[in-house]
């Protein structure tokens, strides 16, 4: 401190006032430097990952009165996916036992490649749109439409047709986008610990529906129902194809949907899941419509000719509890075609 | 004592502590190597590193707290720091003093006449401050602490302590060594160039002392003549003849020790000559500066922390996953100074321009692999941008069994190099020194028959062969992994060869029985390979293979980043 009062400077007009200013805004350095480094220091250092929220899953969907063994199928033959999806709908009380006003319904398509409808390799849009538009007759609010493909989402959703479809019925197209991931850890998951998945899209879903083409997989054995849940995962996924019957048996954990749509009115029965030509294509003529897509999957494996020995997930995931291997059980309705 | 023999003597001290500081930072349990020595200290009290890395990850970490000493002395007494504690201020000062021996007064004071570009610094400050709100920390290039370790640790120490750590390498360390010097030699343009026109340190310091308390100045105005002594030597060239410019006062005090009035002091009131904070600073310096809020945007746009990242660059072990790292480093080389293998490498642009200097890991220089049992780069990391390991955590013992060890990377290997897979050569080396128990590195039994040795005519007689065709002779076939044998009939067995002269071998076997004749018979020479393979659930990538390869050039066993730790994006195995 100054020993002697501070002249009042010619020049300046400084008086004892302006140092005690000048003192006041060096303690408030102190005071704010020291609260801030103390407030803020970190004596451990960093952790390995910072911490974000993690999900156990991406939720249940499925109705408490379609479960198990009282789950629903049927089984629509013909060619005509819209009325096809509609008479197998009916015979399960119509698209009102699933789906009830004010519903907001997530669509998952799977839109994995760029490639036209008449190749097969992604939900066809008469589908989509068949199918959205009774979702809005049930009375849903809103329908969203979502995939995180292989390819370029928007590209995907536009070669696919799927966006003009979504849009024709007033559909609206979520493409995924960083902010929408976020990690999910399954509880009782070996491989989806800390995974990024699209769980953005499920925001204020209270109804979840898997349309889902049939096809042939190397790798997989065959991408039907279950495997379009993958289309869900963000992040360098294809790690998983080291343990393939094991992802998609935990998928079939993550997500419990309220009602699987398995079209095999074409399958694609060789060089999936890109396919590229028709003559990969056969028509099968077959509308699987299920609560349970263990159950529909199963009826996939016919559908495309194989047996549930080649495609192992489908009795792991039945075995974990997520549905039933044996359709059969379901007593499900055959709808002949007309 | 005059002031000024006092600032010299600190002067003197800091400088002489930072190079002690600096000889010490070595592995070992000398006296005078890492002992608990301070190492970092005056990194941590010169706040810029502290004040970069609490704006761009909201922390203040370990002993950066150090910082809060300076920011409040000067913020009551002025740049103490420059002028009584920064060792790259007392070169310059130094230095510039040395180069001007001998100018006439006139001269030295044409030389610290205050310069409008001066302000440059206060724009380099504000563009640093914003790269690092925007979470990247680039201050440490130009920062004078980080600048002097890195250039004592890598450019000046390993050409002079050779004898005393052997020789040590720094890839591209003559840019570091040509920026020192001409750090250094820009005092002949101006006395304390750096300090003046580009050190951000100094700009902070002169922020915080533009207000302060106390400062330098004259007692009484209008009575000077124009000796202009005060400013023969002045270091900051702050103008303190006249309306001084307190913020860039780095308080040499050498106005105070010449005036022969006495009429400069360091008192608590305004200079009675009219005084001035900070230099004008323009808005289109701040305009320019402004675009540091642009950089690190435009950075992630090149992916390298993501799907694009170098899949070569290798970080210390501990170290945090790219952004988070860059949130941190300061380029200080203190990792790459105490590495005892020498991996440690200031980066050029393997991490992109926003990770020059920073720590990469190189297995081709150096003494070894990066060893299982040393976490010296962590534990001298001031900013933890390389985490502080236990050596359980980094082996994943104890009580880090469940998360396992800390991988570096993954070794690959080149089939197309490899000398049992590709030059039917026996090697191993690899296998040999994997650090890893149970080894990462194991071998597949291979057996080949060798070039010019397929289907040989001979004579047998018991177990001496002799040839029709004289044998090879690249390779010594009585070395053990040599045998003879026919391919095609693996069930009869294959026989060692245990001799070799000119066109006779002898194998492994009983002696014929005498009277027995000799078999005429067609054989293949066939040599025995371990050939080494990758376990990636075993593999850290410490390095010991690739470093130990024997194919010098290539190596033919790499390591590359995936399943390194720090990151998710290069996670290779469920």
């Amino acid at each position: 401190m100054s020993t002697t009062a501070a002249p009042p400077s010619q020049e300046g007009g400084f008086t004892r006032r302006d140092f005690l200013r000048r003192l006041g805004y060096a303690a408030a350095v102190t005071v704010a430097a020291g609260g801030l480094g103390l407030w803020r220091h970190d004596a451990q250092g960093p952790v390995v990952q910072s911490p974000k929220k993690v999900l156990s899953g991406l939720g249940d969907f499925s109705l408490p009165n379609f479960r198990g063994e009282a789950g629903k199928m049927a089984i629509a033959e013909g060619l005509d996916r819209a009325q096809t999806v509609g008479r197998g709908l009916e015979a399960l009380g119509g698209m009102g036992a699933f789906i009830q006003a004010g519903d907001s319904v997530l669509i998952k398509v799977n839109a994995a490649f760029a490639t036209p409808p008449a190749l097969g390799a992604t939900t066809h849009p008469e589908l989509l749109a068949a199918v959205a538009k009774l979702c809005f007759q049930a009375g849903a609010s809103q329908v969203l439409v979502t995939d995180n493909p292989i390819n370029d989402p928007l590209t995907c959703f536009r070669i696919s047709g799927l966006e003009a479809a979504a849009k024709q019925v007033g559909a609206q197209l979520i493409l995924p986008r960083p902010a929408l991931f976020q990690p999910v850890s399954l509880p009782t998951g070996r491989l989806l610990q800390q995974w990024p998945t699209l769980a953005g899209v499920f925001t204020g879903v209270s109804k979840v529906i898997l349309l889902s083409p049939v096809k042939d997989h190397q790798r997989a054995g065959a991408s039907m129902t279950l495997k379009n849940i993958y289309g869900f995962l963000g992040g360098r996924r294809n790690i998983f194809h080291q343990d393939i019957n094991g992802i998609i048996t935990e998928l079939a954990l993550l997500l419990k949907p309220t009602l699987c749509i398995l079209d095999g009115t074409v399958a694609m029965v060789t060089n999936g899941p890109t396919g590229g030509s028709l003559s990969d294509l056969k028509e099968t003529g077959a509308m699987v419509i299920a609560t349970d897509p263990v159950a529909a999957d199963a009826v996939g494996v016919e559908i495309l000719g194989r047996r549930l020995d080649d495609i192992p997930y489908i009795r792991m995931a039945a075995a974990a509890g997520a549905g039933l291997a044996d359709y059969e059980r379901l007593k499900p309705v055959v709808i002949p075609a007309k | 004592m005059r002031i000024v023999t006092v600032r010299r003597i600190s002067q003197g001290f800091f400088f002489l502590l930072l190079l002690w500081l600096a000889v010490v930072a070595t592995v070992g349990t000398s006296w005078w190597q890492l002992r608990g020595w301070p190492i970092n200290w005056l990194l941590e009290l010169a706040p810029l590193t502290a004040v970069a890395t609490l704006l761009a990850t909201g922390t203040l970490y370990g002993s950066l707290l150090w910082a809060l000493v300076a920011i409040i002395l000067t913020a009551f007494l002025g740049r103490f720091f420059c002028g009584f504690v920064c060792p790259v201020g007392a070169m310059n000062q130094c230095l510039g003093w040395l180069s001007r021996r001998g100018h006439d007064p006139l001269e030295r004071v044409a030389a610290n006449r205050f310069a409008g570009a001066q302000a440059l610094k206060y724009y380099f400050l504000f563009f640093l401050l914003l790269l690092a709100f925007m979470g990247t920390v680039q201050t440490g290039l130009i920062d004078p602490l980080p600048l002097i370790y890195r250039s004592i640790n890598l450019a000046i120490l390993p050409l002079v302590d050779a004898r005393l750590n052997g020789p040590r390498f720094y890839v591209s360390v003559w840019l570091l060594g040509l920026i020192f010097l001409t750090v250094a030699a820009l005092n002949l343009l101006r006395p304390r160039f750096f300090c003046r026109y580009l050190c951000p340190l100094g700009a902070f310091f002169g922020l915080l002392a533009s207000l302060s308390p106390w400062r330098l100045g004259k007692q009484e105005a209008g009575k000077c003549g124009d000796c202009r002594l005060c400013e023969e030597f002045c270091e900051g060239a702050c103008r303190p003849s006249a309306a001084i410019i307190t913020g860039e006062c780095v308080l040499c005090l050498n106005c105070l020790d010449r005036c022969p009035a006495g009429r400069i002091t360091f008192a608590n009131r305004p200079s009675a000559a009219g005084e001035q904070g900070l230099p004008d600073l323009s808005r289109r310096g701040l305009i320019l500066a402004g675009t540091g809020l642009l950089m690190a945007p435009l950075w992630q746009r090149g992916g390298l922390s993501g799907d694009n990242r170098d899949p070569l660059l290798l970080r210390p072990p501990g170290a945090l996953e790219e952004d988070r790292f860059l949130a941190r480093c300061i380029r200080c080389g203190q990792c790459m100074r105490v590495c005892p293998a020498n991996i440690i490498q200031p980066a050029l642009l393997e991490a992109g321009i926003q990770g020059l200097w920073s720590p990469v890991i190189n297995y081709r220089l150096g003494r070894s692999g990066c060893q299982p049992t040393c976490i010296a780069c962590g534990q001298v990391c001031p900013t933890a941008a390389i985490r502080p390991l236990s050596v359980p955590e980094k082996l994943g013992v104890a009580d880090f069994a469940d998360q396992g060890p800390v991988r570096i990377g993954t070794a690959f290997i080149d089939r197309g190099r490899c000398l049992p897979w590709a030059m039917e050569r026996p090697c191993l080396v690899c296998q040999e020194v994997c650090p890893v128990s149970p080894k990462a590195i194991f071998p597949r039994l291979a057996f080949e028959v060798i070039r010019d040795g397929g289907d040989l005519e001979a004579w047998m007689f018991g177990r001496e062969i002799e040839m029709e065709a004289p044998l090879p002779t690249r390779v010594n076939l009585a070395s053990g992994d040599y045998f003879v044998g026919i391919m095609a009939q693996p069930e009869l067995g294959l026989r060692r060869i245990l001799r070799h002269h000119d066109d006779r071998l002898v194998v492994e076997g009983p002696p014929a029985p005498s009277g027995m004749p000799a078999e005429r018979v067609t054989l293949d020479i066939v040599v025995k390979l371990d050939r080494p393979h990758v376990d990636p659930t075993r593999c850290i990538g410490c390095g010991m293979c690739e470093r130990e390869c024997p194919v010098a050039g290539q190596r033919a066993i790499r390591v590359f980043n995936e399943n390194e730790s720090r990151a998710q994006a290069g996670r290779l195995l469920l």
